[in-house]
């Protein structure tokens, strides 16, 4: 069942990469947030229940509801257009991101050891990395931010596959989660809306040599 | 101790937060420097004692922690000055600003004295968040793009390095421990699994080096220590620099007990390099004389890491050369602020005859800069040929000639626009509304050449010692 809920957030990044408007970002965003829960869930059986409810509580309202819900306000308020508007066509991302999650594979293929729990490291890993390639060819700063949520869901899988023996590591997670989340989107949603009409990155293009 | 001291230091930033009157502000600025003086000499006499499970002071944390409370006195000290000096700065501006820097210096000191890689990293992101706050302190679309492009690199660089940090819980696994202090990870050092520890250097290395000021994630600093008012520039180009060193310093004093360390000092020689190469491109583009200085500390991070990874003395000039670093480049920074009073300007072209001007603030430059591209009698020719030495002893000597070419590169690009700041006549100036600045200004700057010149060139047997054992980890 774990597997079933990675091998689907794997395919939701391939979503990602061909996603026109700002709005299927923002639900697919959502729709990771869920399946976090999900995996959370179910993996983490060791854990205290206390600490369990608090990552569980993180997932559903942090990750499926609040964050979509801010950046969806903060598009409504910012009045940004709905296109994606990235540097590359679609098709271009959708193989780019279907390599990056084969080399991963391959990677993992490549690793011995008895204690690694390949489904998680190659969701994880080629999560991170989707997210870093989503925020280098997109051109509004929103959709950076979004590229940002996704590898930090990424290294949410990633810290989950060492959660029942170190459960103080996802709580750490979590709270990098929260605080980067926070300090990004307070910035954003304060300042640059309010100074920089129609948010793009070519108007953050002052400071330079 | 270590908890009352970060209480007291939580509450006298929120004390400056609230705050607005004039004198209450720097009452509590008093208190924090005697704070952090008293806390600064209590470490020292409690070397290698465990405090509160999470802090341990070994001698490089004391090292830099001395250094740390050394600049950053000055560094309030002038901060009031600009402040003071910028009539229109608002009480609720200057209050955010001091508080903000009071808790971006309790945490660099406690990332310094962290024993466990985790309490490090929330040290580390706590910075960030600091930093922000002194970056966007002008709230103009520039300091905003700044802050901006601090922050988001910041953000991926700190989850690199818990990326890093979650490999490396899976390196022990295979060690059978889930303790991940220090010392714990030196003692199993041998049983760690190479391919997760590799991965875990890589994201660790990388993530760090948004602070260090090195290739890849330098770029961030950059916009930062321009954007900044020039005292909090001052310390993110040295004692926040130092705390990415540390980081880095921390796991490979790890690795280095493996049979990765030549691997990994490959990985730190490519970057090094690059840096140098980087900061060498620039300075002879740059025009903004701020952005020169950080560049310049790009240029000596790449200088310490070199060593670092050339290995036997270049551990100890790595040290050296950061500390001495830290004291010479923030005394630029500090001298910036009255070069900015005079031409109201940061561009090279708009200045000029700075002799003429300001003569004490001149010699401060002219020093500041001879210190800085490691002229005797300056520490950092002390440091920097020792660096040179163990790059020469470790048969690096094809990267040894290019790494001197560059350095003659820089030292000529920086030059020029030195002199021209100090000696050339400034084009369209008006002189009819000079100010006049206070030699005493720049008293604190002196005394942190002078200290740089004595640490360099007659280091007493403590300071040696301290930096001996801090090394002594390492093969």
């Amino acid at each position: 069942m774990i597997d079933v809920l990675l091998i689907i957030f794997a395919s939701s990044l391939l979503y990602v990469s061909i996603a026109n408007r700002l709005l299927t970002y923002i639900k697919i965003l959502s729709f990771q947030g869920v399946l976090l829960f999900g995996v959370a869930f179910l993996e983490l059986n060791e854990m205290s229940t206390i600490n369990l409810v608090f990552i569980l509580l993180e997932t559903i309202i942090f990750k499926a509801i609040a964050v979509p819900m801010f950046i969806n306000y903060v598009i409504k308020r910012n009045n940004i257009t709905r296109e994606a508007e990235p540097f590359l066509p679609n098709f271009i991302s959708l193989i780019i991101v279907t390599l990056i999650i084969i080399s991963t594979i391959i990677l993992s293929t490549s690793i011995s050891d008895p204690y690694l729990n390949k489904t998680f490291f190659i969701v994880a890993l080629a999560t991170i990395f989707s997210g870093l390639y989503i925020i280098a060819t997109r051109k509004k700063v929103i959709t950076h931010v979004m590229g940002y949520m996704i590898i930090e869901n990424g290294v949410f899988i990633l810290s989950l596959a060492v959660g029942n023996e170190m459960p103080m590591l996802v709580n750490l997670g979590i709270m990098l989660d929260i605080f980067a989340s926070v300090l990004i989107l307070g910035i954003f949603v304060n300042k640059i809306g309010d100074i920089l009409k129609g948010v793009d990155v070519n108007q953050l293009r002052h400071l330079r040599d | 101790m270590i908890i009352i001291y970060l209480i007291a230091a939580i509450a006298l930033s929120l004390g400056l937060f609230l705050n607005r009157s004039t004198l209450v502000n720097n009452l509590l600025l008093l208190v924090f420097v005697v704070l952090q003086a008293g806390f600064t000499i209590y470490e020292c006499f409690n070397l290698n004692t465990i405090q509160f499970g999470f802090f341990k002071p070994d001698a490089i944390a004391v090292l830099l922690l001395i250094t740390l409370s050394i600049v950053s006195i000055p560094a309030i000290f002038h901060s009031h000055i600009y402040l003071v000096t910028h009539r229109e700065t608002k009480p609720r501006v200057r209050a955010i600003y001091f508080s903000a820097m009071v808790l971006l210096i309790t945490s660099i000191g406690m990332a310094y004295l962290a024993n466990h890689i985790a309490v490090t990293w929330i040290f580390v992101e706590i910075t960030t968040l600091c930093a922000s706050a002194l970056i966007y302190h002008h709230r103009n679309e520039r300091s905003l793009e700044g802050t901006w492009k601090y922050v988001f690199i910041c953000a991926i660089s700190v989850s690199f390095i818990f990326i890093g940090i979650l490999f490396l819980s899976m390196a022990m696994q295979q060690a059978g421990s889930t303790d991940l202090s220090f010392a714990n990870l030196l003692v199993k050092a041998p049983m760690l699994n190479m391919f997760w520890l590799r991965l875990s250097f890589l994201f660790i290395f990388t993530g760090f080096t948004a602070k260090l000021g090195l290739v890849p994630m330098y770029t961030a600093g950059i916009d930062a220590k321009d954007k900044a008012p020039a005292p909090a520039a001052a310390l993110f180009s040295t004692v926040l620099m130092n705390m990415g060193f540390l980081g880095i310093f921390r796991v490979y004093v790890v690795i280095s007990h493996t049979p990765l360390h030549s691997w990994a000092n490959n990985v730190i020689l490519i970057a090094a390099f690059l840096s140098v190469f980087v900061a060498a491109v620039y300075m002879m583009k740059v025009k903004n004389i701020k952005r020169m200085f950080a560049y310049s500390s790009i240029e000596q991070m790449g200088i310490a890491m070199l060593g670092f990874a050339a290995g036997g003395i270049g551990y100890y000039a790595a040290i050296l050369h950061i500390i001495l670093h830290s004291f010479v480049k923030s005394s630029l920074f500090f001298q910036f602020n009255q070069v900015y009073r005079i031409y109201q300007s940061k561009s090279i072209y708009d200045t000029g005859n700075y002799f003429k001007y300001n003569v004490t603030g001149a010699m401060v430059l002219l020093f500041g800069f001879l210190f800085i591209t490691a002229m005797p009698p300056s520490g950092m020719f002390v440091s920097e040929f020792m660096v040179f030495r163990s790059m020469f002893v470790a048969h690096h000597i094809l990267l040894l000639v290019a790494v001197l070419i560059l350095l003659t590169v820089i030292i000529w690009a920086f030059g020029k626009s030195m002199f021209k700041l100090l000696f050339a006549p400034p084009v369209g100036f008006d002189e009819s509304s000079v100010v006049k600045i206070n030699p005493l200004l720049s008293l604190s700057q002196f005394a942190l050449l002078g200290l740089s010149v004595y640490l360099g060139l007659n280091p007493p047997a403590q300071f040696v010692a301290l930096i001996k054992e801090a090394i002594i980890n390492l093969p």
